[in-house]
């Protein structure tokens, strides 16, 4: 690649043992493949993924870069999730006409925005000569600039000379600079080399024959994971400086990260994905069965549930676990009506603070995320609650357990029966389950979980019976008996599954893909320290960072088959994502 | 001819002879290949839509007594009678699992729109996507999605991984399809906007600088890569027509405004929300602005206002009335949707052009993911088309197909758009027999 002008020293001693490493393997020395192959078959690492930027990644994006106060303007495409993860999607989906149609005019609106009186002189380090004619040196200056953030690299020269020629034309056309050089920028925003993460690699050092993320990809790896966000100016310093490369450099810079602002952007998105936050987008309860569930309350609630959890894992650095049973969590308002506890909105100095600090006692039912409205009304249909549902829920997201999808031949005739019955609780109408041998054995491990959360109705509002009839939450989570809902809480927080998935979980985050089976001694030796370390959740991300083994990568072909290669894509279901009804 | 007169350099001379690279535009009404010259009297282009409505109708009430021409619609497609000649019914026709599990309520809408269940992460595109690159490569939009009952979800997939999003909101629709991007082909006077030259200036002077990306990545990102750059290259055509003076099109009118709406949850929403997308449709075909439409009728939780079970639980829950021999319940609402597509045709149908309707070159292909809801049957599903494509489909028939793979249904409708296929489907999805008795 023409790439001579911006190549820093680093680099070029990088490409010169990439192409021996590749001259010794193109030599077809049986005996150096051998040995090569081997030593690196020891514990290969998954491939390397290509990534389309997820939505809340592209806007963290522009605010990191340009400032919070630009308005994308338009949405973008709803995410794939698979395995459990957009993050796993994102490296599978491309973008469709329409979606393309909404990325051009975001790219346009940024990049005007950008442009504008108000904000120009904030993001442009010169002057043009005059503002209708085209400043040549003005517009290379600002597009290398704002080009290194969004390539997450520096431009090569090619790169570059193509963005100063757009701004050229542009400016030509329209006649004014600022105009030409905004359609130059939305040009940058809607190139695939912008909105799709690559991942480049060499050859890795420490394990001959094998590779690693170049410094920039590194750098990229590196802020997604903590940031939710491309690398900013440091660290893609410290990536052209090759600091990255050394143990110390790396620490330093993720010391830096763990302790900005914006890792609470990163473990939010991690969250949001993890427990599925974006169904809040299509969330709607029955005005006529639920009028105190207003669009608002649905996203206080949603809210309510990221701040409990980040007081947890982020504010106070406790026990992960503690997010199932923490009685400590926070109030507005109108989510004060659906808890049936009083909050008046104030704050400090008389300044109104829709926010509230709240405990529930000891005694109250309410207590972690479980029991809370942002679970419970999230995985409930619009008109009632689901035991089956919330079950299911509790599985698949929290202890990363897959339910099977139920058998095509139910016969549901005795469940016909059932409902004919008339109205009763759940847990008279869901005992069919048991009766009929093709159901018993998934329902046995979803309804039991959902019947401990009964008290908590279709929009998450407390009811102590159901139709008349008092409800009896007690219940079984792998051989853990308990009586009501803070049982179940308990049981599921000192699950080994629930820290277990954790660790799963944000690894695949993190490579856009499960762990690959090298990679799997390293995931068990996460789990243990974590645990070791108290399950810190900031602790086990820091070891994740400094870990080798998130900087490895094999190349798509040399891997034998993807990982997730047998794992289901989620089409979406058109009926049966989990705040829609399921059969029962 | 004078060879200098290019819409190159007549672009280069609007923008005032500075070194404009523009790639040369398609011109719909120079590169006409299926019958596009609107305003000269030729033929008007096929369209193709789909339909798909989840959960079935009830087996036994609406399957046509007579086979062949002349049936009479049974009870509950009696709704569907003034497009009784317009139509095909086709039946016994089956979804294969071929061993691999059924996911309920999901692998039939694969095999009825993919053809095949996917492997892994891999799935073949839908069969609007192929229809599409034949008929309507080169309007204003590929296709127009819509989700009736809220949602984004869409059936529709095309290749690389790309999933085309539906449309929840006739308001957002009409400024997709009507707002300010939109060229009235019979506005009198036509200037081409200079911002707009702009834009596509610099469009072409990056298009190298993105392709590089494509030296670099392996096979399946290549796949990826390939459905973004065509994905470009509709914003590119876009522009394109902005660009250039549109041929007029006398039945092309602008609709009103539509108004702002809520998401289909509700029955109420989606009758208001269907007779709005349908106009939008219907203005959109006539105008030229896309010749493909998806609708995902879907059910997704659909219900009454108040009732506490949707449409979906009650499928599995209501005890059959012992009299009445079918669910009361399920059957109000599988009345509602067949009632709620009807209303779309008739949409379509009321727009006039020249001596026939918008519907009159249509081929609506009607799908549902199971034979009976209830117990989630894979075999003897309902299936219909609906419109002759402009005299490509015939129509008026009731086609049994007893055992056959439901693919032989999209094989045809893809044979009567143009598409040049002679097999469709996977495995025993397969087949490379189309309903003869329908190919005019």
């Amino acid at each position: 690649m023409n790439a001579k002008p911006m190549n820093s020293p680093p680099r070029r001693q990088r490409f010169r043992k990439w192409m021996f490493a590749l001259l010794l393997m193109g030599m077809g020395s049986a005996l150096a493949c051998v040995v090569l192959k081997s030593r690196h078959a020891e514990n290969p690492p998954g491939p390397s993924v290509t990534r389309l930027l997820t939505a809340d990644q592209y806007r963290n994006i522009v605010a990191d870069v340009f400032g919070d106060d630009i308005d994308l303007g338009g949405r973008l495409e709803p995410d794939l999730r698979a395995d459990g993860l957009l993050a796993v999607g994102a490296a599978q989906v491309s973008i469709a006409p329409a979606g393309m149609e909404q990325y051009d005019a975001m790219a346009r609106a940024v990049a005007n925005q950008i442009l504008d009186a108000n904000h120009r002189d904030g993001v442009m380090p010169c002057h043009p000569a005059g503002s209708a004619a085209f400043d040549e040196l003005c517009a290379r200056i600002f597009l290398t600039k704002v080009g290194r953030l969004l390539y997450r690299r520096p431009l090569t020269a090619v790169e570059l000379q193509a963005y100063v020629k757009a701004a050229k034309i542009g400016t030509e056309a329209s006649a004014d600079f600022y105009d030409g050089v905004a359609l130059s920028v939305a040009g940058m925003l809607s190139s695939p080399k912008f909105l799709f993460r690559e991942e480049t690699l060499e050859p890795d050092p420490d394990h001959r024959g094998g590779y690693r993320l170049d410094a920039y990809s590194k750098a990229s790896q590196l802020s997604f994971f903590l940031w939710n966000s491309a690398p900013d100016g440091m660290l893609l310093d410290a990536a052209g400086a090759g600091a990255l490369n050394s143990r110390q450099g790396l620490a330093r810079q993720v010391d830096r990260m763990m302790a900005s602002p914006r890792l609470e952007q990163g473990m939010r998105a991690f969250f949001v994905d993890d427990f599925r936050f974006d169904e809040f987008e299509t969330l709607a309860k029955d005005a006529m069965l639920f009028p105190k569930f207003s669009a608002s309350v649905s996203g206080e609630a949603r809210e309510q549930t990221l701040r409990t959890i980040l007081d947890v894992v982020l504010t106070r650095d406790a026990d992960y676990r503690e997010i199932f049973t923490t009685k400590k969590t926070f109030m507005t308002p109108e989510l004060g009506s659906i808890y049936q506890v009083p909050i008046f909105a104030a704050g400090p100095n008389g300044a109104p603070d829709e926010w509230q600090p709240y405990e529930f006692a000891a005694t109250d039912p309410r207590g972690g995320i479980l029991t809370q409205v942002a679970f419970t009304a999230l995985h409930s249909p619009a008109g009632r609650s689901s035991p089956t549902i919330r079950g299911k829920a509790l599985r698949e997201i929290m202890l990363c357990q897959t339910v099977p999808s139920p058998p095509g031949d139910v016969d549901f005739s005795k469940f016909e029966l059932a409902s004919a019955r008339g109205d009763s609780t759940a847990r008279v109408r869901l005992s069919v389950h048991a009766s009929v041998p093709t159901c018993a054995g998934c329902h046995k491990i979803m309804d039991p979980l959902g019947l401990s959360l009964e008290h908590f109705d279709g929009a998450g509002e407390f009811r102590s019976a159901d139709h008349g009839a008092p409800i009896d939450a007690s219940g079984t989570l792998d051989n853990v008996s308990y009586s009501d809902s803070s049982g179940l809480a308990h049981a599921v927080a000192e699950n080994p599954a629930t820290s277990s998935c954790l660790v799963d979980r944000l690894t695949a985050g993190a490579f856009g893909r499960p762990t690959s089976s090298g990679e799997r001694l390293w995931v068990k030796q996460l789990k243990q320290s974590f645990a070791s370390d108290g399950y810190r959740m900031k602790k086990l991300m820091q070891n994740i960072a400094y870990s080798e083994a998130l900087y490895r990568a094999s190349t798509p072909t040399e891997s034998s088959g993807r990982s997730g290669a047998f794992a289901t894509i989620a089409i979406p279901d058109p009926l049966l994502t989990s705040n829609q009804e399921l059969p029962k | 001819m004078n060879p200098r007169l290019t819409r190159r350099s007549m672009l280069r001379g609007m923008l005032g002879g500075t070194a404009v690279s523009v790639a040369l535009p398609f011109l719909d009404c120079f590169l006409n290949e299926q019958g596009t010259a609107l305003a000269s009297g030729a033929p008007l282009p096929p369209v193709f839509g789909s339909w798909f409505q989840n959960l079935s109708l009830n087996p036994g009430r609406w399957k046509p007594e007579r086979v062949g021409a002349g049936f009479q619609n049974n009870v509950e497609l009696k709704v569907l009678d003034p497009f009784r000649e317009r139509m095909n019914v086709i039946s016994g026709a089956k979804y294969f699992l071929d061993g691999r599990p059924l996911e309920t309520h999901v692998s039939g809408v694969q095999i009825a729109t993919m053809g095949s269940l996917p492997f892994g992460t891999t799935s073949d595109p839908s069969l609007d996507t192929f229809i599409a690159e034949v008929i309507g490569p080169r309007t204003r939009f590929r296709s127009v999605d819509i989700a009736l009952s809220g949602g984004r979800q869409s059936l529709s997939r095309g290749k690389g991984g790309v999933i085309n999003p539906s449309e929840p909101s006739p308001a957002a629709l009409y400024a997709r399809l009507f707002g300010a991007d939109f060229r009235d082909p019979n506005a009198a006077n036509f200037t081409p906007d200079a911002h707009d030259m702009a834009r596509r200036s610099v469009l072409s002077a990056l298009t190298d600088e993105r392709r590089q990306i494509m030296t670099r990545v392996g096979a399946a990102d290549r796949a990826r890569l390939d459905a973004y750059f065509t994905s470009v290259r509709q914003v590119e055509q876009q522009l394109d027509i902005a660009l250039t003076a549109p041929a007029p099109i006398e039945s092309c009118r602008k609709p009103e405004l539509a108004p702002q709406d809520e998401p289909g949850k509700t029955v109420g929403a989606v009758e208001k929300n269907n007779k709005l997308f349908a106009q939008l449709m219907a203005h959109a075909i006539a105008c030229d602005q896309t010749r493909v439409f998806n609708v995902n009728f879907g059910t997704q939780g659909l219900r009454t206002p108040g009732g506490v079970r949707d449409w979906h639980s009650l499928t599995h829950e209501e005890p059959i009335d012992p009299l009445l021999g079918y669910q009361k319940d399920v059957t109000w609402f599988i009345n509602f949707a067949t009632g709620t597509f009807a209303q779309f045709l008739q949409e379509l149908d009321s727009y006039r052009e020249g001596d026939g309707s918008v519907l009159d070159r249509a081929v609506v292909l009607w799908q549902t993911d199971h034979g009976y809801a209830r117990t989630h049957t894979m075999d003897d599903l309902p299936i219909l088309t609906i419109g002759g494509g402009a005299g490509r489909l015939k129509t008026g028939r009731h086609v049994v197909a007893t055992g056959d793979p439901t693919s032989r249904v999209g094989l045809t409708v893809q044979q009567a758009m143009g598409v040049s296929i002679n097999s469709w489907g996977r495995l025993s999805n397969k087949t490379s027999k189309p309903l003869t008795e329908l190919l005019a």
